[in-house]
C-alpha cells in the first residue's frame, strides 16, 4: 500500500465496506442472540444452531440444495465446455454470430422471464414440475456461464499444442483428453464453481419451476421469512455465508499462490 | 568439423540422375479460400538432406510444412514420401515429427513426460521409453532437468526439449518451423551447429522453415527461394549466392548491387551490357542472355575492388565515381560509392592488414573495377 491515508480516503473506503458487509454483519451477529426477537439482543447464545439442525424442513431443503447444485453444475459444466469448444474452434460455421449470441443471452436475461418460459415450456411438455425440472432450469441458466468462462480460456489456447500431440501419434479424442483437457482444466472447475454457487443462491428461477418435494434452501428461507424472521433462518444464512467464504477464500489464496510460485519459477530459469 | 565438411561436400545426391526423392512435391497447389498459399509447386528432398525452405513471410512456406505434417491437405497435386502418397494420411499415422515455431511443449507435463509422449502413443514397452527418454535428455544435456515444467525454462533450454520431443520417435523426416526464431542472436549461432551435428549425428531428413537467409545457409544442404507460392530456386547455398538464377533470389540472399542494362553484344563467352547512363559492363557470365534482352547484372559488394587511383590500363569494367558513405566494420569496411549516373554501388573490402588510416574517405574519387567473371546476369 503506497500513497497517503487522507481522511476522504479512510472515509470512503470505512462507509463503502459498511455498505457492503454491515448487513451481513447484523445477520451472523443475530444468529448467536439468546431471544427469541431477532432485533433485540439478549445475550450469547448457539441455541438456534442447534435447534437448526433439528429443523427437518430446512435440512430437506438443504439436501435439496446441494444434490440440485452439484448436479446442474456439472451438466452445465459438460454442456458449456462443449459450446465453447464450438464457438471457439468452429468458426466458420453458419450462424456462428446468432449462435454465440443466444448462448450469451440468458446472461442478461430477466430471471422473471427465464423462470417463466421454462415454467410455460414444463407445463406444455407435461413435466411434473419437481427435483427434475429444477435441476433442468438450473443447468439451463448456468450453463452460459460456464461457457463465458471456458470460451475466454480457449482464446488464449495454442492450438499448437493440440497439433503437436497429433503430430506424435495421439489421435483427436486422445488429443483432446490428455492434452487439451488438462489445459483448460483450471477454468473449467472454476466455471463449475460458478455454476453451483448460482444454483444454491437461485430464488427465482427456482420457484417458477419447483414443484412439491423440491423446496431448495433460498425457497425455504424466503417462505419463511414471510411468516416471520426467526433466529434459526439467520444461522442458516450465517452457515451459508461461511461456506461460501471458505470456498472462495481458499480458492483465491490457491490461485494466489501458483502465480507467485509460477513468476519466481521463469525468473529463475531465466536467470539459470 | 573438418571431417564434417568433407561428408556435406560429398553429399550431392541431387546431382545423381538414378537418385530417387525420399519427398516429392508434385504440382501442388493449395487454396484457403480466394487466397493461393502455394502454387502448382514441384520439389524434390532426398533422403538425409537438411533443405530449407527460405521466403519472405506469407510465400508459402510454412504452408508446405503443415502439408507433409498432415495439419492441411493439398487443394491440387500429391505429396510422395518414400513413394508413398501421403494424401488422406492424418498427421498421427505420419512418420513425420514437427518442431514448433512456439515449441508447443505441453505445459502440465514435465520435460521427461513431453519427451515420452510420442513414445506412449506408439505404445513403446515402459523400460524402452524410459531408455530412449535419457538417451534424448543426454543428447540435448538437459539430464538435470528431467523433472522440471517447461515454465521452469529458459528459452534455449525449451528449444532442445522441443527438438528433443520431436527427434524421440526417431521420425523418417524431421520438420522444422522457424527452430530459431526465438532464440536471441548468440544462442541461434551456437544452435545452428548443434542442429547441425544433431542431423549428422542422426542421420534423419530435415526440412527446415526458416525467413532468415544467414540462417538457411549456415545449415542447410540445399535451399529452396519460394515466393508468392512458387520456388524461385532451389540450389545449394554457394549457388543461390554466387549464382543466383532471377533479380528476385539475388537481392533476397545477401547483399547485392543490381544494374539495369541492355544487352549491346553477345558472343559465345561473353557479353557487353550498356547501362542506361552509357556506361559497358564486360561480363562472362551471361547465361542465356541475348543481344538487345533487358538484363540486369548483379554483383556482391565483395567482389568489387575499390581504389583511390585509376586501375591500370586495359582493366576491364572500370567505372569512376566518388565515396559517398563508408562504414567501418572492424573486420571489414563498407563503402558507398556514387557513379556518375548518381547510382550507389555498395563495394566491401576486407581489413587484412592492421591499417588504421584508411587511404579513402568521405567525397574522395574513387575507382571501382571487377573482374568479367565477377558478376551474374539475371534476365527474369
Amino acid at each position: 500500500m503506497s500513497g497517503n491515508w487522507s481522511r476522504f480516503n479512510i472515509a470512503s473506503i470505512v462507509l463503502g465496506f459498511a455498505f457492503l458487509y454491515l448487513p451481513i454483519v447484523l445477520l451472523v451477529i443475530f444468529s448467536f442472540n439468546e431471544s427469541k426477537l431477532v432485533t433485540v439482543w439478549g445475550g450469547f447464545s448457539t441455541k438456534w444452531y442447534v435447534s437448526l439442525f433439528h429443523n427437518q424442513g430446512l435440512m430437506d431443503a438443504a439436501w435439496v440444495t446441494l444434490r440440485v447444485g452439484v448436479i446442474s453444475a456439472t451438466v452445465a459444466t459438460v454442456l458449456g465446455t462443449l459450446a465453447a469448444l464450438a464457438l471457439t474452434r468452429y468458426t466458420r460455421f453458419r450462424g456462428r454470430i446468432l449462435f454465440s449470441g443466444m448462448v450469451f443471452a440468458p446472461l442478461v436475461m430477466p430471471e422473471v422471464i427465464t423462470g417463466l418460459s421454462l415454467l410455460l415450456l414444463f407445463v406444455a411438455v407435461g413435466f411434473d414440475r419437481g427435483f427434475l425440472t429444477v435441476t433442468l432450469a438450473h443447468i439451463t441458466f448456468s450453463m452460459c456461464f460456464v461457457a463465458v468462462v471456458v470460451q475466454s480460456r480457449l482464446m488464449t489456447f495454442d492450438r499448437s499444442l493440440e497439433e503437436a500431440a497429433m503430430d506424435l501419434g495421439a489421435p483427436p479424442v486422445k488429443t483432446f483428453f490428455q492434452i487439451t483437457l488438462p489445459v483448460i482444466l483450471p477454468a473449467i472447475v472454476s466455471g463449475w464453481m460458478l455454476a453451483f454457487t448460482l444454483s444454491i443462491d437461485d430464488l427465482v428461477i427456482s420457484s417458477f419451476t419447483s414443484g412439491p418435494g423440491a423446496t431448495t434452501l433460498p425457497m425455504k428461507i424466503y417462505s419463511q421469512v414471510r411468516l416471520g424472521v426467526t433466529p434459526e433462518i439467520n444461522a442458516a444464512c450465517t452457515l451459508m455465508i461461511a461456506v461460501v467464504a471458505v470456498g472462495v477464500i481458499a480458492a483465491s489464496v490457491a490461485n494466489k499462490r501458483r502465480e507467485v510460485q509460477r513468476a519466481r519459477d521463469e525468473q529463475a530459469a531465466q536467470r539459470g | 568439423m573438418n571431417s564434417l565438411g568433407s561428408i556435406r561436400r560429398s553429399f550431392a545426391p541431387w546431382n545423381d540422375p538414378n537418385a530417387k526423392p525420399y519427398i516429392a512435391f508434385e504440382n501442388v497447389t493449395k487454396k484457403f479460400g480466394d487466397f493461393t498459399a502455394v502454387n502448382n509447386l514441384s520439389l524434390s528432398i532426398f533422403e538425409k538432406e537438411f533443405f530449407a525452405l527460405l521466403g519472405a513471410s506469407g510465400c508459402g512456406k510454412s504452408t508446405l510444412l503443415r502439408m507433409l505434417a498432415g495439419f492441411d491437405e493439398p487443394t491440387a497435386g500429391r505429396i510422395l514420401l518414400d513413394g508413398q502418397d501421403l494424401r488422406g494420411i492424418p498427421p498421427y499415422r505420419r512418420p513425420v515429427n514437427m518442431m514448433f515455431q512456439s515449441y508447443a511443449l505441453f505445459p502440465h507435463m514435465t520435460v521427461e513426460q513431453n519427451i515420452a509422449f510420442g513414445l506412449k502413443q506408439e505404445g513403446m514397452p515402459k523400460p524402452d521409453i524410459e531408455q530412449r527418454v535419457a538417451d534424448m535428455l543426454k543428447l540435448v544435456k538437459l539430464t538435470q532437468f528431467a523433472k522440471r515444467k517447461p515454465h521452469q525454462l529458459s528459452g534455449g533450454q525449451r528449444q532442445r526439449v522441443a527438438l528433443a520431443r520431436s527427434v524421440a520417435k526417431r521420425p523418417k523426416v524431421l520438420l522444422l518451423d522457424e527452430p530459431l526464431g526465438a532464440l536471441d542472436k548468440k544462442l541461434r549461432e551456437e544452435t545452428q551447429f548443434e542442429l547441425m551435428d544433431l542431423q549428422q549425428t542422426l542421420g534423419l531428413t530435415f526440412v527446415v522453415v526458416t525467413h532468415d537467409q544467414e540462417e538457411a545457409m549456415t545449415m542447410a544442404d540445399r535451399i529452396a527461394i519460394l515466393d508468392k507460392g512458387e520456388v524461385m530456386q532451389v540450389a545449394t547455398p554457394a549457388e543461390v549466392y554466387e549464382a543466383p538464377g532471377s533479380r528476385y533470389v539475388a537481392s533476397f540472399v545477401g547483399n547485392i548491387n543490381m544494374l539495369e542494362g541492355t544487352v549491346a553484344e553477345r558472343t559465345e563467352n561473353r557479353a557487353r551490357i550498356t547501362g542506361a547512363s552509357g556506361a559497358e559492363i564486360v561480363v562472362e557470365n551471361a547465361g542465356d542472355a541475348a543481344a538487345g534482352n533487358t538484363v540486369a547484372f548483379a554483383i556482391r559488394p565483395e567482389k568489387i575492388k575499390v581504389s583511390s587511383r585509376p586501375p591500370a590500363q586495359g582493366t576491364a569494367n572500370v567505372m569512376e565515381g566518388e565515396i559517398y558513405d563508408l562504414a567501418y566494420l572492424g573486420d571489414m569496411t563498407v563503402y558507398h560509392v556514387r557513379l556518375a549516373d548518381g547510382q550507389v554501388l555498395k563495394a566491401s573490402a576486407l581489413n587484412s592488414s592492421r591499417v588504421t588510416e584508411d587511404p579513402l574517405t568521405w567525397n574522395d574519387r574513387a575507382w571501382v573495377s571487377f573482374a568479367p567473371d565477377a558478376g551474374v546476369v539475371l534476365t527474369r
